[in-house]
């Protein structure tokens, strides 16, 4: 049993009825609330109950017996129907547990039915994006590939240009640059590729080299996001690369 | 000393079932059954025997008028008799209204005391545990209970603490409770 140690001296002096003023008050108000003192209440009473039998003593006179038949039958009475049941914090508490799990039951089932549909969403949504990364993989994989043919088709009898291509995402900074044709580098030398913003200085955006038939690609290099570019262009570099243009362009191509 | 069949209800429930519809017998049987006890615990507190056998008539009578004050959701009859015999005893001792309305007094006690060999075997075991308590703590139990004095007034009479009194008081309860369902 657990009783409020606060209260437990003073609930057994309730049972006997001797609590009285400001305790007794504020006993009567912790009942309210507390099913624990009420239960502990009732067999401290039944302790009492204990206590009584220890009372013995002779038996009552004989006419107290003929009293209280006489009583009674002077106070006749009609059947009278068994009154509701005083109120027991049990029962009441009994049902106010199986309705709170009920309701718990209830909640958790829609809770559980809810997390379903969003675990079942966030899966489609997983397929779908993964579907579209194997496509984006395979661009890119086609794109950089160094077994890749690349053709560049021009009007006939035009020996082949230098050409290159950027295609730029400003709100990613993210950055495919791919070029054909490019001549082949003096030693220690290589391309650089420069993003050229609207307002500032040209941002490095990657070095590189071409292959032996003068292809090249630079995918992502680092660049900051949401710089607005008005072109790019390619210099001459060494081969480690410079942190701003050293040479005129080769290349220039400002944006669409 | 009865003039109602001894064997026409078994049980408390059977009784009090009777007694709802307004069979008399039934009450003289609650009378047989229980009387001697009641009058032994108001006698104890009063101390004067008409006095006793006042509270015993009013304990029943009230009873017989409202049988619906007791039902089997309030413990055994005999216990939850007994507990409503003391207070009414104690509020006549002490010249009061009743401060506990009987309606109110619920009483939960392990075993089921309403068989004679019941009672005497439950008596038999407070009557050890009382004997094996301290004095004072038995003496501070016995004042509350059949004397009805609060705990300041135990405390004045003794010149012990106020503490110490609360804490004799319950500890003997207790003992009791032990003492039957060890």
């Amino acid at each position: 049993m657990s009783v409020h140690e606060q209260f437990a001296e003073d609930l057994a002096l309730y049972a006997l009825g001797v609590l009285e003023g400001d305790e007794r008050t504020a006993l009567q108000k912790h009942f309210e609330g507390c099913t624990d003192c009420w239960r502990e209440l009732e067999q401290l009473r039944g302790d009492m109950a204990l206590l009584a039998l220890s009372a013995s003593g002779p038996a009552p006179p004989r006419r107290a017996r003929q009293r209280l038949l006489d009583s009674i039958a002077g106070e006749p009475r009609m059947p009278v129907a068994v009154p509701p049941k005083r109120f027991s914090w049990w029962p009441a508490l009994t049902w106010a547990a199986v309705a709170a799990m009920v309701l718990v039951a209830i909640l958790l089932g829609r809770q559980n039915a809810e997390l379903r549909q969003r675990i079942a969403a966030l899966q489609s949504q997983i397929t779908n994006q993964q579907s579209e990364l194997e496509h984006a993989s395979e661009v890119v994989a086609t794109f950089t590939a160094p077994d890749a043919m690349h053709v560049t088709l021009v009007a006939a009898k035009t020996p082949p240009q230098p050409q290159g291509k950027a295609i730029y995402l400003r709100r990613r900074g993210s950055l495919i640059f791919l070029a054909n044709n490019l001549a082949p580098l003096p030693s220690k030398k290589a391309y650089e590729l420069w993003l050229i913003p609207k307002t500032g200085s040209p941002i490095p955006a990657g070095v590189f080299k071409p292959d032996a038939h003068g292809s090249a690609t630079v995918v992502n290099p680092p660049l900051p996001q949401g710089v607005e570019a008005k072109a790019f262009a390619i210099t001459v570099e060494p081969e480690t690369g410079s942190p701003a243009p050293t040479s005129t362009p080769i290349m220039l191509g400002a944006g669409e | 000393m009865s003039g109602a069949d001894p064997k026409a209800f078994s049980s408390d429930t059977a009784m009090m079932s009777a007694m709802r519809s307004g069979d008399q017998k039934a009450m003289a049987q609650l009378y047989d059954r229980y009387s001697s006890m009641v009058y032994a615990v108001a006698l104890r507190v009063l101390g004067d025997a008409g006095a006793a056998e006042d509270v015993l008539q009013e304990v029943f009578m009230q009873l017989w008028r409202n049988p619906g004050t007791f039902d089997s959701s309030r413990g055994n009859l005999a216990a939850w008799l007994s507990v409503i015999t003391r207070n009414r005893a104690i509020d006549s001792l002490r010249k009061r209204h009743p401060e506990t309305d009987i309606e109110d007094v619920m009483v939960s006690v392990e075993p089921d005391l309403a068989s004679e060999a019941d009672r005497a075997r439950a008596l038999g075991k407070v009557r050890g545990a009382l004997s094996s308590m301290p004095p004072a703590q038995r003496s501070a139990l016995e004042m509350s209970f059949f004397e009805g004095l609060t705990h300041t007034e135990i405390a004045s009479k003794t010149g012990e603490p106020l503490g110490t009194i609360k804490t004799r008081i319950r500890a003997g309860l207790l003992a009791l409770r032990r003492s039957l369902n060890g």
